[in-house]
Parts: C-alpha cells; structure tokens; sequence
C-alpha cells in the first residue's frame, strides 16, 4: 500500500515537472494566437480539454501554467532553505544563546502571521507579480526550514563524531557545514516536497485573487479566476485547471511522505 | 499558572507590538501616495499637499505610527481615506459577516473531523482506515476556491438549493444569511477538516500506545471504552492547538472564498482598500486579523496549560 501510493505520488509529480518542461519546447496550440470562432469549445479530439472564452487551447494553457507554478514554488522552497536552514543551524551551534533566541523568537512571530493575508499585504503593497509571490510565499518557508533544522541539528551535536571534530579544533561553522548538514540533508528534502507542494496551492491562490503572475502569463490559479462567470456555460474551463492543482498537490504530498519513509521511517516531518 | 500566564501575556504584548510596526513598516515603504492617487495625476502639487496635511500624512513616521497604535488601542482605527469614514465602523460592518463565516466553517470542520478521526483511529490499518487516509489526502490538495466553484456549479445553478452568491444582510432574517453562508462554509471547512481528521487520527494512535491504555485494557474495559474514556480525552490536546492555530487559516481563506461568493466581508474590503490605496484600512484590517490569531493561540496555550500541569513547568 505505502509502496504504491509513493509510486502514484513520484508518477504524478514526474507529470507535474514534465508538463512544465514539455510547455517550454512544444504545445498542442500557441496560446498567444486568439481564436475567437473556437471560442468556449467543450472537450473535443482537436481540443482535449476544450478552449476558453478566446478560443485558446486550455490544454496548452495548463501546461504552461504548470511552468509559472513550479517556478513560483520552487523558488519560494529554495528562499526559505537558503535563509531557514542557516539560521537554523547557527541557532543550534549557538544553543540557548541570544542568537538562538533571536532567531526562534522571530521564527515564532512569523509563524504568528496569517501567511495568506501578509502575502496579499505584500503582493498589494509592492504590486501583484510572479516575483513579489515568489517572495510573499518563500518568507513563510524560512522559519519552518529553520526550526527544523535547529531540532533536528540539536540532537547531532550530542552525537560522539561531532565531539570529534570538535576535538579535532573545527569551528562550529564548519561543523555545521561539514557534519551537520549532510545529515539533515534527506530531511530537509522530504519538508521541501511539502512546502513545494504547499507554495504551489498558494501561488493558486494568490493568482486566483490576482496578485499573482500578470497576464498574459497563464497561471492556473487565474485560469480559474477567468472560469469563474463562465462556469455554467463551459464547466470545462474550471475543472481542468482545478484537476491540475489537485494532483500536482496531492502527487507531492504522496512523493514526500513516501520519500520520508524510505528515507527513515523514524522522521516527523511538521506539516504547517 | 499565574507565573506562566503572566509570562505568555508579556510575550504576547511583544509579539503584537513587533507585528503592528512591522505592518506600519511594510505598508509606509508602499509605493504610491495616497493624496495624489485621490487627486488624480493632474493635480497640483499644493492641493496635495493640504490633502496629505488634512489626512494626517504630513506628520513623521514615529508619531503617526503611536498615534496609530494609540487610537487602536481606544477603539478608533482612524478614517478611511476614501470614503472619510471610520475604519472602525467599516470594519465592524464586514465583520458581521467574516467572522460567522470563520466560526461556521470551524464547526463543520470540527463536526466532520472528529467522527472520522475516531473511526479512521479504531479502524487502524484496515480497509475503513485506508479510504479515509485517501480521501483526507485529497481533501488537502483541494484549493478551497475551486471546490466553492464546483460547488456553486452543482448546488447553485444545478440544483438550485441554495445561492450561488451575494449576501442579504442579518436584518433580513437569520435564515437567509445561513442560507448564503452555507456553501461558502463548506468550501472553507473542507481542506481543514481534513487536516484536522489526519491529526486527531494520528493523536488517538499515538495515545493508544501508552501504558495507561494497556492498564485501562488489563483492567477488563473493551476496545470501545478504552478509546471514548481515555484516549479520546488525551487525544483531545493536539487537536486542541491545532484548532487554534486552524482559525488563522480559516480567517485568511475566508478572504479568497468572499471572492468566489462576492460576499461583503473582511477580504473584499482589503481588496477594494488595496486597489483604492487606502492603505490605513489595509494596514488595519491586516493588524485585526493578526491580533486575533496571537491572541487566540494565547488562550489555546493558557488552556493547553491550565489542562495539562507538565507544560507549565516546561515553559
């Protein structure tokens, strides 16, 4: 059972990833050409999931959709691994410490805010955009990658070989990034796949309230939001771009609590 | 408790006055003026200028900042640049329809979550178990939105049970407001129910586990007994914090669901604020909306505390 659900997850993230790389080369249809007499069209052999209310292949639109979707969350997974796990590290080496204080205080009062309005604050206040969403949802990884990291890092530095390099004269830096590290490395890989998938519901969101990524750059989030007046004439414009979402979410969440269990059944991987 | 509640308390004061200069912060480094975006482009610069002294805009960073705080602290949010009106009373408008919307939404959350928890729980690793861990795994990749829409499609326009948007109004009669709240309530209890179903499961696995349920079973109680008196009991703490720390999400989902069901509440008048730059109602709704998630995860850990002795101690 677990095997299986893994493998679904890994299957419908390759998907995901794929439908993104393929968009780049090659779609069914140019999006960027209008064709107003094909407009509306439901599900057909020419069109598999039908056309929106400017004749655009939605097939097409999904699958560059799923560009801008994996660029956003990607992005925001990798602000908050290249801030969060630092700091937490650093606040593991200097445990107890005003350093580790300030830093999980801060952790906390991020964690404080309700992540979906601070990023509609920020997306309002700097302008709606792909990068201000990159960078609305990505703070809000910071403080899980660094809490984490800081727990999982506690434990290693009780650990004998650390005392080693310790004794051996390494500064705590280095053993941070020599020893530290690599151990944490496969559990921070699984809570990436979580927060990736999680970036990619709110990059969703935010472009479904249109702070996101800008016309006439496709984001499935907008595709809904373009859906929406139109639902009960073409239900299609709706539930293609929503099925998208669904498993390209529910495809990583299997893959990382797959990952996390192959990897080490005795990781708690925090779902925010 | 007194001690561990008056610590709370300060770090709870702390942590709102961090999170209200940071939104003044973020929302002072916002491009575009107010006064010239209300004048248009053609104004003259000194009629600005007598809106930006009339609207307070004039005075430096630091004291308007207080007097900000202040006045929020006395009950009056300021004036709506836009419509010259109390942000309070703007706010206390859209609240009546925001905040029943969160608290329906949380109990049918609740409702949902704890029977398939329990059930998922007694029915470990067997078929039962296995679809409602399938099916919560769906219900959190679920958008809320798109669920509202798929919702309206089908019990707004097809069948017709209820509205398919729009808000009568409480002074039209209670039923009317349930009626339009009822589908926007389910899209927003949806994904979180489901999060909430995984961890009430997992938290009466873990507590079936413990010792003092083999002793409880020793003792000759069923299956049964064991899971309603004691685990459930025990259980009931995570779930608790979770519940807690689920009213932020419900608040700030609620703002994305107002727009699927245009209903005129908290986020669509933070989205008409935004568009209009009237940023103090921005700026304090956001405040509003941060200020009751710290301080409902206050009292979540004051009653988490209260409850369970350990934690005192250990904080």
């Amino acid at each position: 059972m677990r095997g299986r659900s893994f493998l679904l997850g890994a299957g419908l993230s390759a998907l995901f990833v794929l439908a993104a790389l393929v968009s780049l080369v090659w779609t069914p249809y140019d999006i960027e050409v209008l064709d107003i007499p094909a407009k509306l069209q439901p599900p057909s052999a020419a069109h598999w999931f039908g056309t929106d209310h400017f004749g655009r292949d939605i097939l097409s639109m999904i699958l560059v959709g799923a560009r801008t979707s994996l660029a956003v969350a990607l992005l925001a997974v990798g602000i908050g691994m290249a801030l969060g796990i630092p700091l937490g590290l650093a606040a593991a080496a200097r445990r107890g410490g005003w350093l580790d204080e300030v830093i999980m205080r801060g952790n906390d009062l991020i964690f404080a805010f309700p992540s979906l309005v601070i990023a509609i604050l920020i997306t309002a206040v700097f302008g709606a955009g792909a990068a201000n969403a990159i960078i609305a949802i990505g703070i809000f990884n910071i403080p899980v990658f660094a809490r984490l990291s800081r727990g999982a890092a506690l434990g290693l530095w009780q650990r004998d070989f650390i005392l080693m390099a310790r004794v051996c004269g390494k500064s705590s830096a280095r053993i941070s990034a020599e020893h530290i590290l690599p151990n944490i490395a496969s559990l921070m890989i699984v809570q990436g796949t979580i927060q990736f998938s999680l970036g990619i519901l709110a990059e969703a969101g935010l472009s479904y309230v249109g702070l996101g990524a800008q016309p006439p750059t496709p984001s499935w989030g907008r595709m809904l939001a373009d859906a929406q007046t139109m639902v009960s004439l073409a239900p299609h414009l709706a539930i293609f771009p929503g099925m998208a979402i669904v498993l390209s979410v529910l495809g990583l969440n299997l893959l990382g609590d797959g990952l996390r269990d192959w990897l080490d059944p005795r990781l708690r991987v925090v779902r925010a | 408790m007194l001690r561990y509640a008056l610590r709370r308390g300060l770090s709870l004061i702390v942590s709102l006055a961090v999170a209200s200069a940071v939104i003044f912060l973020v929302i002072e480094v916002a491009p575009g003026d107010p006064a010239s975006y209300m004048l248009g482009v053609n104004a003259r610069p000194d009629t600005v200028a007598a809106l930006r002294a009339e609207l307070g805009l004039d005075v430096p960073k630091v004291e308007r900042y207080l007097a900000w705080v202040g006045g929020m602290l006395s009950g009056d949010f300021g004036t709506s640049y836009a419509y010259r009106s109390p942000v309070a009373q703007m706010i206390a408008d859209r609240l009546w329809v925001s905040l029943p919307l969160a608290l329906y939404a949380l109990a049918l959350s609740t409702l949902v979550a704890f029977p398939v928890g329990l059930y998922a729980a007694s029915r470990r690793g067997r078929a039962g178990d296995t679809a409602v861990m399938a099916a919560t795994q769906v219900g959190i990749a679920i958008p809320n939105f798109w669920f509202a829409m798929l919702a309206v499609l089908v019990f707004a326009i097809t069948l017709r049970w209820l509205p398919a948007g729009g808000f009568p109004g409480w002074d039209k009669g209670i039923g009317g407001g349930i009626k339009a709240l009822t589908l926007p309530a389910v899209a927003l209890a949806l994904p979180q129910a489901a999060i909430l179903a995984r961890i009430m499961r997992s938290a009466l696995i873990d507590m079936l586990g413990e010792d003092f349920i083999r002793t409880a079973r020793a003792k000759g109680l069923t299956r049964r007994q064991v899971l309603w008196r004691h685990a459930l009991r025990n259980a009931l703490i995570p779930v608790l914090t979770i519940l807690g720390l689920q009213f932020s999400f419900l608040l700030a989902g609620a703002i994305i669901i107002e727009q699927v069901f245009y209903l005129p509440g908290l986020g669509r008048l933070v989205f008409q604020s935004i568009a209009q730059r009237d940023l103090i109602v921005v700026e304090s709704v956001v405040m509003l909306l941060v200020c009751a998630v710290i301080v409902v995860n206050f009292a979540v850990d004051l009653a988490y505390a209260a409850v369970d002795p350990r934690l005192r101690a250990r904080a």
